[in-house]
């Protein structure tokens, strides 16, 4: 038969060519132009790229003693699509102690909260050493099941929780933002305190390690012998001003009272004690129980994590006198000879304020004003400061005078070394102009002098106020760092190497303060501060408070209030104490105050003085309206929920059951906080 | 067991080349004489893979049990298939141009393939419409070749777009194709009737005949696979329930071939060095040493060793065919034509669902993939087409 489709044999060729063509077409694109992103998927797949968690930065002391260290622990990881029909969940859970269903709920759980695209979940935290041990010898029966190990914070001295802070996984929230660009999901951030502050030191930097796997996710050794590996670099160790001992001693005496105690060296700022009250245990704030405790803390009536030593505004009451007397010594009108004569009132703006003494020449000059605490004497000394000869007017003497309490670092946060700090509040003239209408004077505020009415400060103020009066008239902020990484000459901290020098007043009105300071212990109403062969300067403080309750200006127990510094030359020690409601200035802060100033000075309390610590560490001075006061807050917190979520037209009927629950309640608190009060 | 591989592996080369030697010591008219018995022989062998003698691997029932060895008839049919087609192109009473030799030609190859479609291996079946490679070549006309195109058209094209859109459009090119041809159209109405019919067909086709096979005739996985291959998902109608009421499993192919990709691709320009594969060492791509074993050469080689690998089969087959236009007999021509084709068909297969461009139909690549049958059918092909040209100044029928 002849050939008569011969030329077919070319197409055939040509067919034979084309198509490894297009096979080698597609070859390149996925192999060299890495089309379809499958030439990067090798990685994270077969190359398992581990991240190795730095130990977070360790926390000293002054004295070299470890506040803060390392513990590791390890977390349990599952991965539900690589846990197949066979996998021994009964097995695994007695290994970790948990029920079956208990495991099962806790991965939908995780799986609710996170989403089924997630693949990874960490299902148990914190385990305990024992399942650890049981579990990681069996690990590789269970597919899909990893220990997670990472580093958990721990409070050696158990003190300190309240400046230290503590640390969690990084939110979702966070990790959107640009300034955790570093982190990914699962790091540990500090939240709040040093840790947050100095997180970018404390944190080190998280190191990587590339690993093979096979299919089964069984480590199979380094990927390119580990060349691309990089180590983890430690985070870097903080000594803080912090006496471990002083410290401790604070927290325990602020055991059940609201109140905060603070020390610092006035000559470099460092902050010797930090405390809060209530105080509470820092251990609270790692291990296991963590996000419970934090939870349980948050609603807690007394307000544990609210750190009044930075955050709680009060008026300085009687403790804010020695700095109207240096406002009206620099101002030159009066000298520290002068005096006044008070019969247990201040009667020039018409309307009587009232004083604790009366007569036989308490306030016959300076030094005995301040000792007696009269406030007659600074009433009036703070409206002849901005009444002065050197103001034009009054509007312009407040100006001045705010000017000098912001030299004094009142009114704004003094820039403290933990986050959320607050400002106290110190009125300017705007502020009268627009409550009194443009129409005032020096009367309407000359309560203001003896540390009442508008003048807020935290206790921190109070502290850093008490620091410029024992330099005579400059001071460090206040800071807890003293070194970073055994460095102190870190830029971090240039900040607090510099001295913030305060209005220029003269040495001699300090040292007229000082002795007047030196009279209140000595005479005054601070002999309880006393301590054997140390001169103690000191000021109490009775703080009027008055809280607007539902309307209602209503009068709660006194703040107590107590600042010091010792030994009047060459201060070493700067303190200042608020308790809440705890009545007199020397009845619980003046104590406590003073047994710190002896136990940073003399290493040691006496053992005289014991009982005065055994007093202040049982005593309980928690009123019980804030119990009854938090839960109207929170009760008119829910209210105010309530009514942004209903529908408008509800809001009437919503006010009427508010009203006729008011009626039904008022009486009922208002009774017992008088009761209380009085 | 992947020890053994190697040694096994090794064993049936030697005994392919042992095999290959005695295939060049014997003389060439045996094998225009034995195609007919050997074709016998392999239906039986095929027929018996379906009787319990067989052995179900995976679902598919094409492994025969003798005993001593097992293999797959339906590999070794391929062979017998070669030299059947060969031998009845090249009878002298046989007129490829008649519709009715047409016809049993492409029986030949046809009938092995519904069988082996029943034993479950319908990759392998595929394989034997390769042979219309070699027809083609000895003059199937041009028209058939276009029917088959326009059908897989409508065929990819029934896929893709909903039954009633489809219909539509059928009609209006049917009536533009009726308005453009109007004048002929008024001189015989033999236009009319092959236009109607072949819209009839097409709608016949798309409407009745494959949601019909989609439903009753293909199962699970090639349903998957033939929608990842156009990259669509299963339509709610086609998906197959299992006794329970629950929709069968069958992901796996699309893992495989994600996997496969990965490797490939990841091997990047120069590859990662021999054994030095991870995805490949770690056995991330399944089935690594028989189907996806391009996996194996992508990773380690790269895209210049892939680009040889491809080089090298391609100047292969073009000699087949330089071989196949030298033979003065045309049994010898048409047997090199069925070799060429079963070996273009493999590689493009195996190698192009191993990046995603083929449907993942279980064939090997030839020579390189682990397996026996396989490896002797190859080499026994290969060496008969050997010692077939050795004799290309006869002529043998």
């Amino acid at each position: 038969m002849a050939d008569f489709t011969q030329n077919r044999s070319n197409y055939i060729r040509i067919l034979f060519v084309a198509i490894p063509l297009v096979l080698v077409l597609r070859l390149l694109f996925l192999q060299v132009f890495g089309a379809g992103g499958y030439k990067d998927a090798a990685i994270g797949q077969a190359v398992y790229i581990k991240k190795i968690f730095p130990p977070r930065g360790i926390i000293f002391d002054r004295n070299n003693k470890v506040l803060m260290n390392n513990s590791v622990v390890y977390d349990l990881v599952a991965e539900p699509n690589k846990m197949g029909t066979d996998f021994d969940t009964a097995f695994l859970c007695k290994m970790i102690k948990v029920s079956v269903s208990d495991f099962d709920k806790q991965i939908k759980r995780q799986i609710l909260k996170h989403g089924a695209w997630q693949k990874v979940f960490t299902v148990y935290k914190n385990l305990s050493p024992v399942s650890v041990a049981r579990l990681q010898e069996n690990l590789f029966d269970f597919n899909g099941i990893d220990l997670i190990e990472h580093s958990e914070r721990n409070f050696t001295e158990h003190c300190g929780g309240n400046f230290v802070g503590y640390i969690n996984e990084i939110s979702a929230s966070q990790l959107e933002q640009e300034q955790f660009a570093s982190y990914q999901k699962g790091d540990y951030i500090g939240i709040t305190g040093i840790e947050r502050q100095y997180e970018e030191v404390l944190r080190g930097q998280p190191g990587v390690q590339y690993l093979l796997r096979d299919v089964k996710q069984k480590i199979q050794g380094p990927y390119k012998d580990g060349s691309k590996d990089s180590a983890a670099i430690p985070g870097k160790t903080l000594q803080l001003y912090i006496d471990a001992k002083l410290q401790k001693l604070a927290e325990d005496m602020l055991a059940n009272k609201l109140g905060s105690a603070i020390a610092i060296d006035p000559s470099t700022g460092g902050i010797l004690a930090f405390a809060s009250g209530p105080s509470f245990n820092p251990d609270l704030l790692t291990g296991t129980d963590k996000s419970k405790n934090l939870g349980n803390m948050l609603v807690d009536a007394t307000k544990p994590l609210f750190n009044r030593a930075i955050k709680a505004n009060y008026p300085p009451g009687s403790t804010f006198k020695p700095i109207t007397a240096l406002v009206a010594l620099n101002e030159g009108v009066i000298t520290p000879s002068f005096g006044m004569g008070c019969g247990g009132g201040y009667y020039s703006c018409g309307r009587r304020i009232g004083c604790t003494h009366s007569g036989g020449g308490h306030a016959a000059n300076l030094s005995l004003a301040i000792a007696n605490s009269c406030n007659s004497y600074f009433c009036h000394i703070f409206r002849l400061a901005i009444d002065g000869p050197k103001n034009a007017n009054t509007h312009i003497g407040l100006q001045r005078w705010h000017h000098y309490m912001n030299e004094f670092g009142l009114g704004h946060p003094i820039g403290i070394d933990i986050p959320s700090e607050d400002g106290g509040n110190i009125p300017d003239s705007n502020y009268f102009n627009r409550i009194y209408n443009n129409s005032w004077n020096s009367c309407n505020m000359a309560i203001m002098g003896m540390g009442q009415g508008e003048v807020l400060m935290t206790p921190l103020q109070m502290a850093n106020s008490i620091c410029i009066i024992a330099n005579r008239g400059y001071y460090y902020i206040p800071h807890f760092v003293k070194a970073i990484g055994g460095d102190s000459t870190d830029a971090r901290l240039a900040k607090y190497r510099q001295k913030q020098v305060v209005a220029n007043i003269p040495d001699s009105a300090y040292n007229a303060v000082g002795y007047g300071m030196q009279a209140v212990v000595d005479q005054g109403t601070g002999k309880i501060a006393r301590i054997p062969g140390i001169e103690v300067c000191a000021k109490t403080g009775t703080a009027q408070n008055e809280r607007l309750i539902m309307g209602k200006r209503v009068k709660l127990q006194n703040h107590s209030m107590f600042v010091a510094y010792a030994p009047r030359i060459n201060p070493k020690i700067a303190v200042a104490v608020c308790i809440e409601n705890a009545g007199y200035g020397a009845t619980w802060a003046g104590p406590i105050a003073s047994l710190l100033i002896e136990q940073y000075l003399t290493d040691t309390i006496s053992a005289k003085r014991l009982y005065l610590k055994k007093k202040m560490d049982e005593a309980k001075i928690i009123p019980n309206y804030t119990y009854i006061l938090d839960s109207l807050e929170k009760q008119a917190a829910k209210e105010r929920e309530l009514m942004k979520r209903m529908p408008k037209d509800s809001l009437k009927i919503l006010n009427k059951m508010k009203e006729q629950i008011q009626r039904k309640m008022t009486p009922l608190w208002l009774n017992i906080i008088l009761e209380n009060t009085i | 067991m992947k020890n053994t591989r190697y040694a096994k592996q090794a064993i049936f080369l030697g005994a392919s080349i042992v095999i290959g030697f005695i295939i060049i010591f014997m003389d060439s008219k045996f094998f225009t004489s034995i195609p007919f018995l050997g074709y016998l022989i392999g239906m039986l062998f095929l027929l018996l893979a379906l009787t319990p003698l067989g052995k179900g691997v995976k679902g598919s029932h094409s492994w025969l049990n003798l005993g001593i060895l097992t293999f797959q008839p339906g590999e070794l049919m391929k062979f017998f298939t070669a030299l059947s087609i060969a031998k009845f192109l090249s009878l002298q009473e046989v007129n490829f141009s008649t519709l009715k030799h047409r016809l049993i030609c492409a029986g030949f190859a046809v009938i092995p393939a519904f069988i082996i479609i029943m034993q479950n291996e319908t990759g392998l079946a595929l394989v034997y419409f390769s042979f219309f490679l070699a027809m083609y070549r000895e003059g199937l006309p041009n028209i058939v070749l276009i029917v088959i195109f326009s059908i897989m058209t409508l065929a990819i094209a029934t896929l893709l777009l909903p039954k009633n859109i489809l219909f539509i459009l059928l009609t209006i090119g049917a009536l533009i194709f009726l308005y453009l041809v109007r004048r002929k159209l008024r001189r015989s109405k033999e236009i009319l009737i092959l236009v109607a019919s072949i819209w009839g067909f097409g709608v016949l086709f798309s409407q009745v005949l494959v949601p019909l096979t989609f439903k009753n005739v293909l199962q699970a996985h090639h349903i998957d696979r033939i929608y990842s291959l156009i990259g669509q998902d299963v339509p709610e109608a086609y998906i197959k329930l299992n006794k329970s009421g629950k929709k069968i499993k069958t992901g796996t192919s699309d893992y495989n071939v994600r996997q496969s990709k990965i490797a490939i691709a990841s091997g990047g320009i120069f590859g990662k060095g021999f054994l030095n594969g991870t995805q490949t060492q770690y056995n991330w791509v399944p089935e690594q040493g028989t189907d996806f074993i391009f996996c194996t050469i992508g990773e380690q080689f790269g895209f210049f060793g892939s680009l040889l690998l491809l080089g090298i089969y391609s100047v292969f087959l073009l000699r087949i065919v330089h071989i196949a236009e030298r033979q003065r007999s045309q049994f010898s021509r048409i047997y090199a034509y069925c070799i060429a084709g079963i070996l273009f068909f493999h590689l493009v297969i195996n190698i192009g669902m191993t990046i995603g461009l083929a449907p993942v139909i279980g064939i090997p690549l030839p020579l390189i993939s682990y397996g026996g049958t396989s490896l002797l059918t190859f080499a026994v092909m290969i060496f008969v087409l050997i010692r077939l040209d050795a004799d290309r100044q006869m002529v043998l029928r």
